[in-house]
């Protein structure tokens, strides 16, 4: 594996997503656990929703913002998850040591990864949103085209903490896995899933607007609230992700080098 | 036998007359242990070359430098003519290796793990390959069962079908037979042997059987503590030590019983 090679051959780009397939279908467990998460989410998170709407004045004149934020929050969470998770199989398999001496280059294994972590989702999240139709007659795909610049921010950000936190297992081993578990959660309060930005201390509201999650659950609230799309906060998102991005992969490749320099890519294990 | 990494530009012609490894004055230090010190050697085209000595001499370290798993400390290593890990990309589609430090996806079935290996290295006709190491390496009985649950040996000869794979010009081996039954460590070494001939391919191979050394290699360097102790054909090293075995020289070298005190 050539760190900083730019090469990309879609046959092992290829290669490396049927792995993770077999990989699926070989556990039925696995594909279940995939849907068993955000089903419970979703009809717990609805329920409250549907409850609260019927007893509060605002969440009647805004209704789905919390369903919205559900799912939207999943979308966030479950992609770095997705990503991150079978970067871990490599790990757990011991693995990394044959595709790292093998022609995959990074940016191949990472798109890799990001197409699997788009696979995951689709596995997960598309349930969730036909049960939140049937129970609680919220339509996800009703938000139209700026679900796809809400899905994207979303999606971007995902891989960029699940990017960085492989890096960290790969110069850490195993016992760095806990990692990609929570952090995530971390972002959870700062970026302002189930209420606005407003609620926040003026000082940590300049931390939150510095996180693009925070932009696509603004804009979630005022689509579905004002009904207007905020596109100022798309392109603002998008530009931060985008910084995210190179960032989280500058800190991969420096951590790549820093796992080969203290060998650890011989013993991955914790 | 790969589509791409692996022809050679007419400008690496003079490539082709260099040693398959070369390496210069190669060092790792952790932290404050020297694992590798300050080691050089080089290891013509077409030879088996054994790299031997005991637990923490330094073997481990020096191939995964060699492999560009391990960053040096200092020194330079060269693969079939390409500076690494600077040029790995020349030369990591035209060799491969077997190591007990990585496992071949449990889950997965031998054919899927070959598949995906072998598309990974660009593996022209790969159903073809994977038929033919299915034949050669006796893999045809399991190759539809998880890779996971393997016997030792079974596992052994499934890593050695993911080394052959594409066919490489260089092959790693570290301890390529550890934990097989005598019957199943000959019959690796026997194929080792056979592809050797056919491929003449160059293989380095770490290991701690001295028996294995004694019938597969040209040439033997003995590491200890990091440092290079001696570098020979298994004969002269035998004759140098006045030993009849590889085991009795190991045996000298781990205790510290130089050539002279031996004979």
């Amino acid at each position: 594996m050539n760190d900083l090679s730019l090469r990309i051959a879609p046959h092992r780009i290829g290669a490396m997503v049927l792995r993770y397939w077999y990989l699926l279908l070989s556990s039925w467990p696995r594909l279940l656990e995939l849907m068993y998460w955000p089903t419970l989410q979703i009809i717990t998170w609805g329920f409250l929703q549907t409850y609260i709407t019927a007893n509060a004045g605002f969440f009647a004149r805004a209704g789905g913002t919390l369903i919205g934020a559900v799912i939207l929050w999943d979308i966030l969470f479950r992609g770095q998850l997705g990503f991150s998770i079978s970067f871990l199989e490599e790990m757990w398999a011991r693995n990394i040591g044959n595709l790292m001496m093998s022609p995959l280059t990074p940016i191949e294994f990472l798109l890799s990864l990001m197409t699997m972590s788009l696979v995951r989702l689709a596995i997960g999240i598309i349930p969730m949103t036909l049960i939140a139709v049937w129970f609680f007659d919220f339509n996800f795909y009703s938000l139209g085209l700026p679900l796809v610049a809400f899905f994207c921010n979303l999606i971007f950000t995902s891989w960029a903490v699940g990017i960085f936190v492989s890096g960290l297992v790969l110069r850490n081993g195993l016992g760095a896995e806990s990692i990609v578990w929570t952090l995530m959660f971390a972002l959870m309060p700062l970026a302002c899933v189930y209420y606005p930005v407003q609620v926040l201390p003026h000082w940590l509201q300049l931390v939150a607007w510095a996180l693009p999650p925070t932009y696509v659950f603004e804009g979630m609230r005022a689509l579905l609230t004002d009904h207007v799309f905020r596109s100022d906060l798309m392109l603002t998102a998008l530009g931060l992700n985008a910084a995210l991005l190179l960032a989280s992969f500058a800190a991969f490749i420096a951590l790549l080098r820093s796992a080969r320099r203290a060998g650890s890519l011989l013993s991955s294990g914790e | 036998m790969t589509q791409d990494d692996a022809a050679p530009t007419p400008s690496s012609a003079s490539r082709s007359a260099s040693p398959a490894i070369a390496v210069s004055r190669l060092t790792k230090i952790y932290k404050t242990a020297t694992a590798v010190d300050s080691i050089s050697f080089a290891i013509p085209r077409g030879s088996i070359t054994g790299l031997l000595g005991g637990n923490g001499a330094g073997k481990t370290t020096t191939i995964a430098m060699i492999m560009g798993l391990v960053q040096p400390t200092s020194g330079a290593v060269e693969v079939l003519g390409h500076t690494m890990p600077d040029e790995a990309a020349a030369v990591l589609g035209r060799m491969n290796f077997e190591s007990p430090y990585v496992d071949m996806p449990m889950r997965l079935t031998v054919r899927q793990n070959l598949t995906i290996f072998g598309r990974l290295y660009a593996v022209d006709r790969l159903k073809e390959r994977i038929a033919e190491l299915a034949d050669q390496l006796d893999l045809t009985d399991f190759i539809d069962r998880a890779s996971g649950k393997l016997s030792a040996g079974q596992k052994t000869r499934v890593a050695l079908a993911k080394a052959l794979i594409n066919d490489p010009e260089l092959l790693l081996l570290d301890e390529p037979t550890a934990s097989l039954d005598p019957d199943t460590a000959d019959w690796v070494r026997g194929h080792l042997e056979r592809y050797r001939k056919r491929r003449g391919a160059t293989i380095l191979l770490a290991s701690h059987n001295m028996l294995e050394v004694e019938r597969l290699c040209d040439r033997v360097i003995i590491m200890k503590r990091g440092r290079i102790e001696d570098d020979d054909s298994p004969d002269s090293i035998m004759a140098r030590y006045n030993r009849s075995t590889l085991e009795d020289v190991f045996l000298d070298v781990a205790r510290g019983r130089d050539r002279e005190a031996a004979q």
